[in-house]
Parts: C-alpha cells; structure tokens; sequence
C-alpha cells in the first residue's frame, strides 16, 4: 500500500477532525518531544564548551573532543584511557543489567501468579498493595529506603537483635540499598506488561503440558515464558533503561563510593558548565542503551513488533 | 481379564461449594472398551473427566485406574492422557514437537522424539507435516495431531473431551469413524465424553448417560435407546413421543397405562421392571419410527386418532407431525418406499404401535429442548 491510500484510510476511518488530530498530536510529540531535542543534544555533543561570546564564531567548529574525553581522559591523563569514566559507566550497565534480572525473577512469579492463579478479590488486593506504594513521591520513597537500610533502620536492628549478625551491616556502602530502591522503583513496569501477555494464555495450555507429564518448571520454561516473551522483553527492556537511566535512585542511595553515569552526566551539565561533554555522556550512555537492547531481543529472538502487542 | 487397563469410579461425588457437580457416581469402565459419558452441557461430563485425570480430587469416593487407587496422585503422574475440548495444542512449537512433547519431559533425544512423531503422523495420516506450526494445519489436521500427542504419552486410557465439537458436520461424521478405528488399532480405553447422542451411540461400547452431575443409565447403545432406564434418558437420546397416564393393569411386564387417549399397552423398561405397580403414574414412550398408520382390517393393538398438522420428507423418509384428540403433538417417522402420502394437513389418521415397541416408565423429569 503507497502512503497516500493509508492516510486516505486513516482519514476515512477517524473522520477528518479527529483523525487531523491524532496526526497532529502524533507529529507534535515525535517532533517536538522527543526528535528534536535529541537532535539538539546530538548537535550540542560535537562542540566545544565555548563562552557565549564565540558561538557562532570561527572557533565554534564540530569535533569529536567530547567523545574522545569520555574513552582517553584529558590530553594530559597518564592511563592509555579514561578509567574513571569508563568503569563508571560500565558498572552502571552491569548494575542495570543486574537490576533487570532481579526484578524479573520477582515480577514473574507474581505476573503469573495474578495472571494465572489468583481469583477476583485476591487478584485485586494484590495488585492494589502494588500500586499504592507509588503514591508516594519518588525522593520519599528513596529516602524511605535509606532509613530502612540504614545502620540503625528497621533492617539492620532486626537482624542484630535476632544476632544474625554481631555489628549493623552497611547496605549503603555496599549498594544494597541501591539495588533494592532501583528493583523495587520498577516492579511495576516489569509486572504488568508479563501479567498481560501471561492472563491471554489458555489454561488448558498449563493443564495439557502437565498431564503430559511435565513438571512446573518445564512448563514455565517451554510454555509460559516463551508465550509471554513479548511481555517479559517489554518490561526487561523498561526496567533496564530506567535503571541505567535513574538519577535519584543512585544519589541518595548510593555509596559515598559508587557513581552512577548518570549522575557523571548531572556533573558536566550543572557543576561542570560543559553542556557539550554532558550532552555527549548522554547520547553515549542512550546509544549504548539502545544497542545492549537490540542486541538482547536478538538473542532471544524477539521481533521489535511484538513488543507493541 | 480382558486387555487393556479398566477405570472404576466408586462412589465419586464433586462439590464446588454447596454445588454438586457430580453424585455418586459408580460405573466400572473395562480396559480396552470405548466409554462415553453422554449428557447435556453442565451436566458434569467434563468434571468427571477432570477426576479421573487428576486435574481434581473427588469430594468423596475412588477413583481407580487398572486397579490402583489414584487419589493424591497429580495428572502428570497417572497413566492417563486427555484431549482437550478446545484441544489445546502449543501454539509456539512445530507440529513435530507438540507430538513428542510428553518424550521431552522425559528427556528423549531430539533424533528419537522426531522418529516417534514421524510414526505418529503416519498414524494420523499427517506424514511430512512435522515441521508445520498447529495454525497452519486445518481443523480436523489439528484434532489428529491432538489425538497424536496424547498417544505419544503411551497412555493406558485416553480421555477426550467433546473433541469434536468444533468440526463441521462432515467432518465430524469421518473422524467419528476414524476414532473408532485409531482405539481399535491402539487397542487402549478410550473415555469419551460428548453431549451429541449420535457420537456416543455409533462409537462406544458402553454409554453413561448424564443428568445433572447424576449418571441415570449406563448400558451400550442399542440398550440405551430401545430400552431407556429413565424418563430422562428415553427423552435425551433420539426422538420420543411421550404419553402419560396411570397403570391400570401389569401382565408380564406389559403395563396398560389410562391416557387421556384411552388405554395404550407398553413394555415396562427393564431398569424399572418390579418397581411400577398398578395405579402409579407412568409415562409411556413411542419412537417416531415405532408409530405406523393402522392399515385397513388389523384389529387389537394400540390405536390413536390423530390430525396431521404437517409433514417433512427427508428422502430415506418421511415425519407426520400430528395433534391428537388431546391437543399432544405426536410424530411418526416413515420409512419412504415410494408409497404415496396422502396426508395434507388436516386427514384425519388411526395410528398405532406394538406394544413391545413402547416403553412404559415412571413418571420422571423429561429432557429440556
Ligand atoms: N471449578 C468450578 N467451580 C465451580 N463450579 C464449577 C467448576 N467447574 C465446573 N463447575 C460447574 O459444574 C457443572 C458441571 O460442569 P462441567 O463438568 O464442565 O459440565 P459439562 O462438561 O457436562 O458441560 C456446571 O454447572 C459448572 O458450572
Ligand atoms: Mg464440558
């Protein structure tokens, strides 16, 4: 079908004024909210920190001077490469990553659970104490976290009352607290789009693998998850692109030790004042993001379409 | 022993609540017998199939497989296979795959799970159709490819629940045979359940006809439908003409029921022989077939005048609907034999039926249309 007949359709289907406004809502959002200040970010990544007196002059030039800081360093770094930078950011994805799995192995189950086994109140209830918590402002919730996890929180003086442990442990040095906060700030997005793929699956699909003689596990890993992988690929991907995404989360959370890249890229844009090496950060860590992704869905075979369904 | 591994339910009751699905149910199914359980939906076919798989635990009773007492014992762990009303193929794996899937549980080889299938979708007459997904198969494809995977699983009974009522007619009709054929071929119980009496007559060996969560007769075929244990069943399976009135006279198991179309003579049923006496109420059931028109000169017999209202002519015959003088439908099926059919609406007919042709039963609860 050529472009014109689908917008012919588009238009027949919706009406003009309604189907003129999806159109325009749909154009302003991609165009205004989301292409052009990436495109501005992109523009702004390949110059120089100039003051404002030379923009536009004969030194406002492109470069690569911002990219090539973030893998070598300074003209004047000692190392081969940028290591503080680097291992920053590749702690960040790993911790993303590692973020992503633990929210997987406790959303499935209860995805499945809701999806599967729960019935009407039950169902209900649970998805109600989910929801509620994210009432509560996101700061709150991080500072919650930190007293909790603190050296005298609820946790700690709990285990050293029970004498699990002689001293209090340090969750925050040890980024417990940070992974906890991370998980649990996106249970949700990892939740409802399994449960989703997870309730449209005939039970009698569970039932016959099991009268086949198939144990639960079996019928999780060759039935349930490779039906609900649009779901799981859905949240995974969200979970993770948050997680690596977060700037709250890692500062209040994290240890007087760990940076988050994100919180590199906060550091050239305010403190810093070079919004051309934080706009390259950004794009870097989106691109590589984005990438990691890709190549994810490819190795577990999942269609960018099915994503959408 | 014969063949084959028996199923027994003993006194099996199912409650859902304060709702009984199943009562006390007893039947003694033989190994090697094709069983149907017949019945109108929600009566408890389904939840009988679903305690004898496993998928439920009976509220009370046993429910025994060749023999051993199966309760606490998980479908997964019983020599039991069952096909699915909706059949409930994986959607996600190739046909091949679906077939052997009960071989990979057990950890198979990939080489001889792929042999086994291709054995069975010879069976199945779906040779080289292995690599297929189910949704590129055809109905009846995928109903054979149902059938195929359980049979993978060497079952000793089968269990399939009306897995043919998404089929069209045609259709339907040939896998009916084709049924019959793979059970005799595999020579395995097959239980089978379907709320169509046409299946369940021409396949089985042995019928349990269903009334609310009650199983109400269980006897083969020809028993079911020449000599009905209750109004129910007389009702549900095929065509009857109901009369009813009260025994006046019981003489060798024939009883003479006073309808309010005089006095008709009928054969007590079996099931209730003994048990009706002079003066209850009876109900008295006529096949439409059974019915003829009284010809000139026969005397003795039961006859019934009657007004013909209609008549349809399907070809192999003929069906009078008529009224009687009570104002009570009455139909008769005959056989066309190229006799002419002088029977417009509104003749006036004499119509009779042997008295060893009609069953007489106690007054009981009819089949709902
Ligand atoms: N899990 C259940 N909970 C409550 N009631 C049920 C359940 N399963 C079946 N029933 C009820 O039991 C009755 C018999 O159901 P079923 O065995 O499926 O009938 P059939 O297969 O003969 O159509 C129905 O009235 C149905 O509503
Ligand atoms: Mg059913």
């Amino acid at each position: 079908m050529n472009p014109v007949t689908v917008l012919r359709k588009f238009f027949d289907r919706h009406g003009l004024f309604v189907g003129g406004y999806l159109l325009a809502a749909v154009t302003f959002w991609m165009l205004m909210m989301i292409i052009l200040p990436q495109l501005t970010m992109l523009d702004f990544s390949f110059r120089d920190n100039l003051p404002p007196s030379k923009v536009g002059g004969p030194e406002d030039v492109y470069t690569m001077a911002n990219y090539t800081f973030l893998v070598f360093g300074s003209p004047g770094n000692p190392e081969p490469f940028n290591v503080v930078d680097l291992s920053v950011f590749g702690r960040t994805i790993l911790a993303a990553v590692f973020v992503t799995v633990f929210d997987f192995m406790i959303c499935y189950p209860i995805a499945y659970f809701l999806a599967q086994v729960a019935r009407g109140g039950v169902a209900r209830l649970v998805v109600l104490s989910l929801v509620v918590p994210f009432w509560v402002n996101e700061l709150l919730r991080a500072f919650a976290f930190k007293i909790l996890f603190g050296a005298s929180g609820v946790i700690n003086t709990f285990i050293v009352t029970i004498g699990l442990v002689d001293q209090p442990v340090d969750f925050i040095k040890a980024d417990i607290a940070l992974y906890a906060g991370l998980g649990y700030a996106y249970i949700l997005l990892m939740i409802f789009p399994i449960y989703n793929a997870i309730e449209s699956l005939d039970k009698n699909q569970i039932e016959a693998a099991r009268d086949l003689g198939s144990p639960w596990w079996r019928i999780h890993w060759r039935i349930v998850m490779p039906f609900a992988k649009p779901g799981i690929t859905s949240g995974c991907t969200m979970v993770f692109m948050l997680s690596a995404g977060a700037l709250a989360a890692p500062q209040i959370l994290g240890g007087p030790s760990s940076l988050w890249f994100t919180q590199l890229i906060y550091q050239w844009f305010n403190t810093g004042g070079n919004w051309p090496r934080g706009s390259a950060y950004a794009i870097v860590l989106l691109a590589s993001c984005i990438i990691f992704v890709l190549l994810m869905m490819r190795l577990f075979k999942v269609k960018l379409g099915e994503i959408g369904r | 022993m014969s063949a084959g591994v028996g199923v027994e339910l003993d006194d099996v009751w199912v409650r859902f609540g304060d709702f009984v699905a199943v009562r006390e149910a007893n039947v003694n199914i033989k190994g090697g017998e094709f069983f149907s359980f017949l019945g109108p939906s929600g009566c408890g076919k389904t939840t009988i199939l679903r305690a004898i798989s496993g998928f439920l635990e009976p509220s009370e009773g046993t429910v025994s497989i060749g023999g051993a007492n199966m309760a606490g014992i998980g479908p997964n762990k019983r020599p039991t296979a069952l096909i699915f009303q909706n059949l409930a193929l994986f959607p996600l794996m190739t046909v091949w795959e679906n077939i052997s899937f009960s071989m990979e549980v057990k950890g198979a080889g990939k080489k001889e799970r792929r042999h086994r299938a291709d054995e069975l979708l010879e069976l199945i007459a779906l040779a080289d159709q292995g690599e297929k997904m189910v949704h590129e198969l055809s109905g009846g494809q995928r109903q054979r490819v149902a059938i195929a995977r359980a049979l993978c699983a060497q079952p000793d009974v089968l269990l399939l629940d009306e897995p043919l009522s998404a089929l069209d007619l045609k259709l339907r009709q040939h896998m009916r045979t084709e049924l019959r054929a793979i059970q005799q071929q595999v020579g395995i119980t097959f239980i089978y359940i379907t709320h169509d009496q046409g299946e369940a007559l021409t396949m089985s060996d042995n019928v349990a006809v269903m009334r609310d969560g009650v199983i109400e007769q269980v006897a083969d075929g020809q028993a079911i439908y020449d000599d009905p244990a209750t109004p129910f069943v007389a009702s549900f399976v095929g065509e009857n003409n109901v009369l009813s009135g009260k025994v006046t006279a019981l003489s060798k198991n024939v009883a003479t029921v006073d309808t309010n179309l005089g006095k008709l003579r009928a054969r007590v049923a079996t099931a209730v022989q003994g048990g009706l006496n002079t003066g209850d109420r009876a109900m008295l059931f006529v096949r439409p077939e059974a019915v003829g028109i009284v010809e000139t000169g026969s005397r003795g017999g039961n006859k019934i005048s009657a007004t013909v209202v209609t008549e349809e002519f399907e070809g192999s015959n003929y069906h009078v609907f008529m009224e009687t003088a009570a104002g009570e439908p009455l139909k008769m099926s005959l056989v066309n034999k190229g006799q002419s059919r002088a029977s417009a609406t509104g003749t006036k007919l004499t119509v009779t039926f042997d008295a060893d042709r009609a069953v007489a039963l106690p007054v009981g609860a009819l089949a709902s249309e």
